[in-house]
Protein backbone atom coordinates (compact mmCIF):
# COMPACT_ATOMS: atom_id res chain seq x y z
CA UNK A 1 0.00 0.00 0.00
CA UNK A 2 2.79 2.26 1.16
CA UNK A 3 4.73 1.93 -2.54
CA UNK A 4 1.24 2.42 -3.88
CA UNK A 5 1.08 5.38 -3.38
CA UNK A 6 2.40 7.24 -6.59
CA UNK A 7 4.26 10.49 -7.07
CA UNK A 8 1.71 12.20 -8.18
CA UNK A 9 -0.40 11.98 -5.21
CA UNK A 10 2.23 12.34 -2.73
CA UNK A 11 2.61 15.72 -4.83
CA UNK A 12 -0.71 17.43 -4.28
CA UNK A 13 -0.40 16.44 -0.24
CA UNK A 14 2.76 18.15 0.13
CA UNK A 15 1.91 21.28 -1.99
CA UNK A 16 -0.91 22.03 0.22
CA UNK A 17 1.11 21.37 2.93
CA UNK A 18 3.91 24.00 1.91
CA UNK A 19 1.53 26.40 0.22
CA UNK A 20 0.01 26.55 4.06
CA UNK A 21 2.85 26.64 5.83
CA UNK A 22 4.14 29.45 3.17
CA UNK A 23 0.77 31.59 3.57
CA UNK A 24 1.19 31.23 7.61
CA UNK A 25 4.82 33.12 7.67
CA UNK A 26 3.95 35.43 4.62
CA UNK A 27 3.54 38.94 5.59
CA UNK A 28 0.62 40.94 6.24
CA UNK A 29 0.03 44.36 7.16
CA UNK A 30 -0.19 45.03 11.12
CA UNK A 31 -3.45 45.94 11.00
CA UNK A 32 -4.75 42.42 9.13
CA UNK A 33 -2.17 39.88 11.24
CA UNK A 34 -4.66 38.80 13.93
CA UNK A 35 -7.23 37.90 10.94
CA UNK A 36 -4.61 35.62 9.63
CA UNK A 37 -6.27 31.85 9.68
CA UNK A 38 -4.44 28.95 11.40
CA UNK A 39 -3.82 27.88 7.21
CA UNK A 40 -1.55 24.76 8.37
CA UNK A 41 -3.83 23.43 10.81
CA UNK A 42 -7.09 23.97 8.50
CA UNK A 43 -5.47 21.95 5.69
CA UNK A 44 -4.35 19.54 8.45
CA UNK A 45 -7.72 18.93 9.38
CA UNK A 46 -8.84 18.95 5.63
CA UNK A 47 -6.01 15.69 5.02
CA UNK A 48 -7.10 13.69 8.30
CA UNK A 49 -10.69 14.07 7.40
CA UNK A 50 -10.15 13.06 3.13
CA UNK A 51 -7.86 10.00 4.34
CA UNK A 52 -7.55 9.73 7.66
CA UNK A 53 -5.70 6.12 7.04
CA UNK A 54 -2.77 7.86 5.44
CA UNK A 55 -2.43 11.62 7.23
CA UNK A 56 -3.07 11.39 11.13
CA UNK A 57 -0.56 12.10 14.17
CA UNK A 58 2.68 12.07 12.10
CA UNK A 59 2.13 14.63 10.02
CA UNK A 60 0.26 16.59 12.24
CA UNK A 61 3.74 16.76 14.19
CA UNK A 62 5.81 17.12 11.14
CA UNK A 63 3.98 20.03 10.12
CA UNK A 64 3.92 21.93 13.98
CA UNK A 65 7.58 21.02 14.35
CA UNK A 66 7.91 22.53 10.42
CA UNK A 67 6.17 25.83 12.34
CA UNK A 68 7.40 26.05 15.54
CA UNK A 69 11.05 26.35 13.61
CA UNK A 70 9.52 28.96 11.47
CA UNK A 71 8.29 30.78 13.96
CA UNK A 72 11.21 30.63 16.22
CA UNK A 73 8.59 29.61 19.18
CA UNK A 74 9.33 26.91 21.40
CA UNK A 75 10.28 24.21 19.88
CA UNK A 76 7.58 21.20 20.25
CA UNK A 77 4.68 23.53 21.19
CA UNK A 78 2.73 24.02 18.04
CA UNK A 79 4.02 20.06 17.39
CA UNK A 80 2.10 19.12 20.25
CA UNK A 81 -1.14 21.20 19.20
CA UNK A 82 -1.05 19.78 15.68
CA UNK A 83 -0.72 16.22 16.75
CA UNK A 84 -3.46 16.67 19.16
CA UNK A 85 -5.30 18.37 16.48
CA UNK A 86 -4.58 15.58 13.94
CA UNK A 87 -5.60 12.99 16.66
CA UNK A 88 -9.14 14.80 17.11
CA UNK A 89 -10.12 15.16 13.56
CA UNK A 90 -8.85 11.19 12.82
CA UNK A 91 -11.24 10.09 15.87
CA UNK A 92 -14.08 11.83 14.81
CA UNK A 93 -13.52 12.03 11.01
CA UNK A 94 -16.59 9.46 10.37
CA UNK A 95 -19.28 12.09 12.56
CA UNK A 96 -17.40 15.29 10.59
CA UNK A 97 -17.81 13.91 7.08
CA UNK A 98 -21.45 12.89 7.51
CA UNK A 99 -22.42 17.00 8.85
CA UNK A 100 -23.96 19.34 6.62
CA UNK A 101 -21.29 22.33 5.60
CA UNK A 102 -21.88 24.83 8.33
CA UNK A 103 -21.93 22.12 11.32
CA UNK A 104 -19.05 20.86 10.27
CA UNK A 105 -18.02 24.49 9.83
CA UNK A 106 -18.79 24.89 14.04
CA UNK A 107 -17.30 21.56 14.62
CA UNK A 108 -13.59 22.64 13.12
CA UNK A 109 -14.21 25.85 14.95
CA UNK A 110 -14.11 23.91 18.22
CA UNK A 111 -11.17 22.08 17.04
CA UNK A 112 -9.02 24.70 15.98
CA UNK A 113 -9.82 26.05 19.83
CA UNK A 114 -8.49 23.21 21.41
CA UNK A 115 -5.37 23.20 19.63
CA UNK A 116 -5.34 26.88 20.08
CA UNK A 117 -6.22 26.83 24.09
CA UNK A 118 -2.86 24.12 24.42
CA UNK A 119 -0.70 26.01 22.22
CA UNK A 120 -1.99 29.36 24.91
CA UNK A 121 -0.99 26.68 27.87
CA UNK A 122 2.40 26.12 27.39
CA UNK A 123 2.59 29.79 25.97
CA UNK A 124 1.32 31.45 29.75
CA UNK A 125 3.65 28.46 31.22
CA UNK A 126 7.02 29.97 29.81
CA UNK A 127 5.10 33.38 30.49
CA UNK A 128 4.73 34.66 26.80
CA UNK A 129 1.17 34.28 26.74
CA UNK A 130 -0.98 37.34 25.39
CA UNK A 131 -3.12 38.69 27.37
CA UNK A 132 -5.75 39.75 24.34
CA UNK A 133 -9.27 38.36 23.57
CA UNK A 134 -8.18 39.24 19.90
CA UNK A 135 -5.72 36.04 20.75
CA UNK A 136 -8.91 33.44 19.47
CA UNK A 137 -10.12 35.46 15.93
CA UNK A 138 -7.85 33.26 14.11
CA UNK A 139 -10.12 29.98 14.93
CA UNK A 140 -13.16 32.39 14.09
CA UNK A 141 -11.71 33.52 10.78
CA UNK A 142 -10.49 29.55 10.07
CA UNK A 143 -14.17 28.24 10.80
CA UNK A 144 -16.00 31.12 8.58
CA UNK A 145 -13.04 30.13 5.49
CA UNK A 146 -13.81 26.43 5.92
CA UNK A 147 -16.93 25.74 3.24
CA UNK A 148 -14.52 27.80 1.06
CA UNK A 149 -11.66 25.60 1.45
CA UNK A 150 -13.05 22.59 1.93
CA UNK A 151 -14.22 22.90 -2.02
CA UNK A 152 -10.82 24.07 -2.94
CA UNK A 153 -9.13 20.96 -1.37
CA UNK A 154 -11.61 18.04 -2.16
CA UNK A 155 -11.21 19.35 -5.90
CA UNK A 156 -7.43 19.58 -5.81
CA UNK A 157 -7.26 16.19 -4.24
CA UNK A 158 -9.41 14.92 -7.02
CA UNK A 159 -7.35 16.30 -9.40
CA UNK A 160 -4.48 15.07 -8.08
CA UNK A 161 -6.22 11.79 -7.45
CA UNK A 162 -6.45 11.31 -4.51
CA UNK A 163 -8.64 8.87 -3.04
CA UNK B 1 6.17 12.43 4.89
CA UNK B 2 3.11 10.70 4.89
CA UNK B 3 5.08 7.67 4.09
CA UNK B 4 7.10 7.35 6.98
CA UNK B 5 3.87 7.39 9.62
CA UNK B 6 1.56 5.90 6.96
CA UNK B 7 -0.55 3.20 8.82
CA UNK B 8 -0.03 -0.30 7.70
CA UNK B 9 -0.48 -3.81 9.00
CA UNK B 10 1.29 -3.84 12.42
CA UNK B 11 1.94 -0.22 12.92
CA UNK B 12 0.92 1.50 16.10
CA UNK B 13 -2.69 2.76 16.64
CA UNK B 14 -3.07 6.78 16.61
CA UNK B 15 -3.26 6.86 20.49
CA UNK B 16 -0.30 5.26 20.53
CA UNK B 17 1.55 7.52 18.57
CA UNK B 18 -0.31 10.23 20.07
CA UNK B 19 1.12 9.24 23.84
CA UNK B 20 4.50 9.08 22.25
CA UNK B 21 4.68 12.01 19.91
CA UNK B 22 3.24 14.11 22.68
CA UNK B 23 6.25 13.13 25.03
CA UNK B 24 8.65 13.66 22.13
CA UNK B 25 7.29 17.37 22.22
CA UNK B 26 6.92 18.00 25.98
CA UNK B 27 10.75 16.58 26.12
CA UNK B 28 11.54 19.10 22.92
CA UNK B 29 9.94 22.04 24.98
CA UNK B 30 11.89 21.10 28.30
CA UNK B 31 15.15 20.82 26.85
CA UNK B 32 14.52 24.59 24.63
CA UNK B 33 13.03 26.10 27.59
CA UNK B 34 15.19 24.90 30.69
CA UNK B 35 18.92 24.76 29.12
CA UNK B 36 19.08 26.12 26.04
CA UNK B 37 20.34 22.59 25.05
CA UNK B 38 19.14 22.98 21.67
CA UNK B 39 20.93 26.46 20.32
CA UNK B 40 22.86 23.86 17.58
CA UNK B 41 20.09 21.73 16.48
CA UNK B 42 18.12 24.91 16.33
CA UNK B 43 20.47 27.42 13.90
CA UNK B 44 20.75 23.59 11.64
CA UNK B 45 17.17 23.49 11.52
CA UNK B 46 16.42 27.60 10.84
CA UNK B 47 19.24 26.89 7.87
CA UNK B 48 16.97 24.64 6.21
CA UNK B 49 14.24 26.92 6.89
CA UNK B 50 15.87 29.57 5.38
CA UNK B 51 14.54 29.13 1.53
CA UNK B 52 10.70 28.64 2.96
CA UNK B 53 11.08 32.46 4.37
CA UNK B 54 12.65 33.59 1.33
CA UNK B 55 9.99 32.55 -0.83
CA UNK B 56 7.55 33.84 1.81
CA UNK B 57 9.13 37.03 1.33
CA UNK B 58 9.37 37.54 -2.25
CA UNK B 59 5.51 39.15 -2.51
CA UNK B 60 6.11 41.35 -0.40
CA UNK B 61 9.82 42.42 -1.81
CA UNK B 62 7.91 42.29 -5.05
CA UNK B 63 5.47 44.51 -3.95
CA UNK B 64 7.64 46.85 -2.49
CA UNK B 65 10.07 46.98 -5.88
CA UNK B 66 6.90 47.58 -7.84
CA UNK B 67 6.02 50.69 -5.18
CA UNK B 68 9.96 51.86 -6.04
CA UNK B 69 9.61 51.75 -9.54
CA UNK B 70 6.42 53.68 -10.15
CA UNK B 71 7.41 56.30 -7.28
CA UNK B 72 6.72 59.51 -9.58
CA UNK B 73 9.21 62.43 -10.16
CA UNK B 74 7.86 64.88 -7.74
CA UNK B 75 7.37 62.54 -5.01
CA UNK B 76 11.45 61.44 -5.49
CA UNK B 77 11.75 65.78 -5.85
CA UNK B 78 9.80 66.25 -2.18
CA UNK B 79 11.87 63.01 -0.64
CA UNK B 80 15.20 64.74 -1.76
CA UNK B 81 14.48 68.32 -0.24
CA UNK B 82 13.11 66.77 3.23
CA UNK B 83 16.38 65.34 3.11
CA UNK B 84 18.45 67.64 2.56
CA UNK B 85 16.78 69.84 4.83
CA UNK B 86 16.64 67.10 7.89
CA UNK B 87 20.49 66.67 6.78
CA UNK B 88 21.49 70.41 7.33
CA UNK B 89 19.60 70.17 10.58
CA UNK B 90 21.80 66.78 11.57
CA UNK B 91 24.89 68.65 10.21
CA UNK B 92 24.00 71.87 12.31
CA UNK B 93 23.71 69.56 15.50
CA UNK B 94 27.14 67.37 14.80
CA UNK B 95 29.12 70.72 14.82
CA UNK B 96 27.91 70.93 18.64
CA UNK B 97 28.47 67.24 18.70
CA UNK B 98 32.26 67.36 18.43
CA UNK B 99 32.94 70.07 20.98
CA UNK B 100 30.48 68.50 23.43
CA UNK B 101 32.19 65.13 23.13
CA UNK B 102 36.12 67.03 23.35
CA UNK B 103 34.40 68.72 26.77
CA UNK B 104 32.82 65.47 27.93
CA UNK B 105 36.16 63.25 27.43
CA UNK B 106 38.09 66.50 29.36
CA UNK B 107 35.87 66.10 32.06
CA UNK B 108 35.38 62.29 32.32
CA UNK B 109 39.52 62.51 32.55
CA UNK B 110 39.44 65.02 35.52
CA UNK B 111 37.23 62.67 36.95
CA UNK B 112 39.23 59.84 36.57
CA UNK B 113 36.80 57.39 34.49
CA UNK B 114 36.71 55.82 31.76
CA UNK B 115 35.52 57.40 28.87
CA UNK B 116 32.72 56.25 26.76
CA UNK B 117 33.39 54.89 23.36
CA UNK B 118 31.57 54.93 20.46
CA UNK B 119 29.56 51.68 19.23
CA UNK B 120 30.21 49.53 16.04
CA UNK B 121 27.03 49.47 14.35
CA UNK B 122 25.41 47.13 10.98
CA UNK B 123 22.67 48.19 9.01
CA UNK B 124 20.79 44.79 8.59
CA UNK B 125 17.59 44.47 6.37
CA UNK B 126 14.77 43.26 7.49
CA UNK B 127 13.54 39.27 6.08
CA UNK B 128 9.70 40.25 5.43
CA UNK B 129 8.20 37.21 7.29
CA UNK B 130 5.84 37.22 10.46
CA UNK B 131 6.56 35.33 13.59
CA UNK B 132 4.45 33.55 15.98
CA UNK B 133 0.84 35.25 15.90
CA UNK B 134 0.49 37.63 19.02
CA UNK B 135 4.77 37.86 19.77
CA UNK B 136 6.55 40.63 18.50
CA UNK B 137 9.13 39.10 16.53
CA UNK B 138 11.21 39.99 13.70
CA UNK B 139 13.97 37.94 11.36
CA UNK B 140 17.15 40.22 10.23
CA UNK B 141 18.96 39.11 7.40
CA UNK B 142 22.77 39.32 9.03
CA UNK B 143 23.92 35.51 10.87
CA UNK B 144 26.40 34.25 12.65
CA UNK B 145 28.81 34.58 10.00
CA UNK B 146 28.63 38.44 10.02
CA UNK B 147 29.41 38.13 13.89
CA UNK B 148 25.80 38.42 15.13
CA UNK B 149 25.79 37.00 18.22
CA UNK B 150 22.57 36.17 20.88
CA UNK B 151 21.79 38.88 23.41
CA UNK B 152 22.85 41.95 20.96
CA UNK B 153 20.78 45.14 20.71
CA UNK B 154 19.28 46.20 18.17
CA UNK B 155 18.13 49.74 17.12
CA UNK B 156 16.55 51.98 14.43
CA UNK B 157 16.73 56.05 14.10
CA UNK B 158 15.07 56.55 17.17
CA UNK B 159 15.37 54.20 19.53
CA UNK B 160 16.30 50.71 20.89
CA UNK B 161 13.83 47.89 18.67
CA UNK B 162 14.85 44.75 20.96
CA UNK B 163 18.00 42.10 21.24
CA UNK B 164 18.52 39.12 19.19
CA UNK B 165 17.65 36.13 20.50
CA UNK B 166 18.33 33.15 17.47
CA UNK B 167 21.20 32.97 15.08
CA UNK B 168 21.52 30.89 12.52
CA UNK B 169 24.22 31.41 9.57
CA UNK B 170 22.64 33.84 7.38
CA UNK B 171 19.26 35.22 9.67
CA UNK B 172 18.75 35.63 13.11
CA UNK B 173 15.31 36.70 15.20
CA UNK B 174 14.81 40.03 16.98
CA UNK B 175 12.41 39.59 20.11
CA UNK B 176 10.97 43.57 20.61
CA UNK B 177 10.78 45.56 23.31
CA UNK B 178 6.96 45.17 22.83
CA UNK B 179 7.02 40.89 23.32
CA UNK B 180 5.12 40.05 25.83
CA UNK B 181 8.21 38.34 27.76
CA UNK B 182 10.56 40.98 27.55
CA UNK B 183 11.68 43.54 29.63
CA UNK B 184 14.26 46.35 29.49
CA UNK B 185 16.07 48.33 32.57
CA UNK B 186 15.51 52.06 32.17
CA UNK B 187 16.21 55.62 33.73
CA UNK B 188 13.90 58.73 33.59
CA UNK B 189 15.70 60.92 31.85
CA UNK B 190 14.55 63.61 34.26
CA UNK B 191 14.85 62.18 37.32
CA UNK B 192 17.29 59.48 36.79
CA UNK B 193 14.93 57.39 37.89
CA UNK B 194 15.52 53.77 37.37
CA UNK B 195 12.64 50.80 36.31
CA UNK B 196 12.17 48.49 33.91
CA UNK B 197 10.11 48.38 30.94
CA UNK B 198 7.96 45.05 29.81
CA UNK B 199 6.14 44.19 26.71
CA UNK B 200 2.53 43.39 26.26
CA UNK B 201 2.19 41.80 23.31
CA UNK B 202 0.41 45.31 21.73
CA UNK B 203 2.48 46.69 18.74
CA UNK B 204 2.61 49.68 20.28
CA UNK B 205 2.38 49.86 24.12
CA UNK B 206 4.43 49.17 26.77
CA UNK B 207 3.86 49.11 30.62
CA UNK B 208 5.83 50.11 33.74
CA UNK B 209 5.09 48.10 36.44
CA UNK B 210 5.90 48.14 40.48
CA UNK B 211 6.63 52.34 40.69
CA UNK B 212 4.70 53.69 43.84
CA UNK B 213 2.67 56.77 43.70
CA UNK B 214 5.52 58.48 45.71
CA UNK B 215 7.75 57.62 42.22
CA UNK B 216 9.19 60.91 40.18
CA UNK B 217 7.70 60.26 36.67
CA UNK B 218 5.74 61.98 34.86
CA UNK B 219 3.76 61.57 31.81
CA UNK B 220 5.58 62.23 28.76
CA UNK B 221 9.05 61.70 30.25
CA UNK B 222 11.75 60.27 28.09
CA UNK B 223 12.96 56.41 29.37
CA UNK B 224 15.98 55.62 28.24
CA UNK B 225 18.22 52.12 28.44
CA UNK B 226 19.92 52.29 31.69
CA UNK B 227 22.81 49.43 30.62
CA UNK B 228 22.20 48.17 34.03
CA UNK B 229 22.24 44.16 33.66
CA UNK B 230 25.16 44.81 30.66
CA UNK B 231 22.38 43.84 27.74
CA UNK B 232 21.77 47.39 26.37
CA UNK B 233 23.97 49.94 25.72
CA UNK B 234 23.46 52.92 28.05
CA UNK B 235 21.86 56.16 26.79
CA UNK B 236 19.14 55.05 24.29
CA UNK B 237 15.91 55.87 23.73
CA UNK B 238 13.59 52.78 25.00
CA UNK B 239 9.95 54.80 25.74
CA UNK B 240 7.98 57.64 26.20
CA UNK B 241 5.50 57.81 29.24
CA UNK B 242 1.76 57.98 27.68
CA UNK B 243 -0.43 57.76 30.75
CA UNK B 244 -0.24 57.43 34.57
CA UNK B 245 -3.25 56.18 36.17
CA UNK B 246 -2.70 55.99 39.96
CA UNK B 247 -6.36 53.89 41.32
CA UNK B 248 -5.72 54.15 45.30
CA UNK B 249 -6.92 50.65 45.51
CA UNK B 250 -3.68 49.18 43.68
CA UNK B 251 -0.58 48.59 45.12
CA UNK B 252 1.53 50.49 42.40
CA UNK B 253 0.87 52.89 39.45
CA UNK B 254 -0.45 51.59 36.01
CA UNK B 255 1.70 53.42 33.42
CA UNK B 256 1.80 52.45 29.58
CA UNK B 257 4.25 53.75 27.46
CA UNK B 258 5.39 54.30 23.64
CA UNK B 259 8.52 52.61 22.26
CA UNK B 260 10.19 55.62 21.04
CA UNK B 261 11.59 53.14 17.74
CA UNK B 262 9.33 52.77 15.22
CA UNK B 263 8.46 48.70 15.46
CA UNK B 264 6.32 48.13 12.42
CA UNK B 265 7.98 50.66 9.99
CA UNK B 266 10.86 50.53 7.85
CA UNK B 267 12.90 47.86 6.60
CA UNK B 268 16.24 48.72 7.78
CA UNK B 269 17.42 48.26 11.44
CA UNK B 270 20.82 48.79 13.20
CA UNK B 271 22.77 45.90 15.10
CA UNK B 272 25.18 47.36 17.84
CA UNK B 273 28.56 45.87 19.21
CA UNK B 274 29.27 47.48 22.19
CA UNK B 275 32.61 49.68 22.02
CA UNK B 276 34.83 48.43 24.40
CA UNK B 277 35.64 50.88 27.16
CA UNK B 278 39.77 51.28 27.97
CA UNK B 279 40.47 49.13 30.67
CA UNK B 280 42.23 51.78 32.97
CA UNK B 281 40.49 55.53 33.54
CA UNK B 282 44.15 56.73 32.89
CA UNK B 283 44.46 56.09 29.21
CA UNK B 284 41.53 57.81 28.04
CA UNK B 285 41.98 60.03 25.45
Amino acid sequence: MRLGLDAHRRLTLVATCTVAVILAIMPFPAWAEPFRPDWVGLVLIYWCLAMPERTSVGTGWLLGFLQDVLYGSLLGSNALGKTLLAFLTVRLHLQLRMFPRWQQAVSIFGLLIANQLLVLWIRGAIGQAPDTFIYWTPSVVGALLWPWLFVILRDLRRRGGLT
Amino acid sequence: MINVFGRSVGAPSNLTRLILLSALSVALMILDHRGHHLEKIRSGLNLLAYPIQLIASVPAYVGGSIGDFFTTRGTLRQDNEKLLAERQGLNAKVQQFDALEEENARLRRMLGSAAQVADKVLAAELVEVSSEPFTRKIVVAKGSRDGVYVGQSVIDAHGIMGQVTQVASQVSRVTLITDAGHAIPVLDNRSGLRMLVFGTGDPDTLKVPYLTSASDIKEGDLLVSSGMGGTFPPGYPVAQVRRIVNDPNEAFLAITAKPAAQLNHGKQVMLIWRGTPPKSGASAK
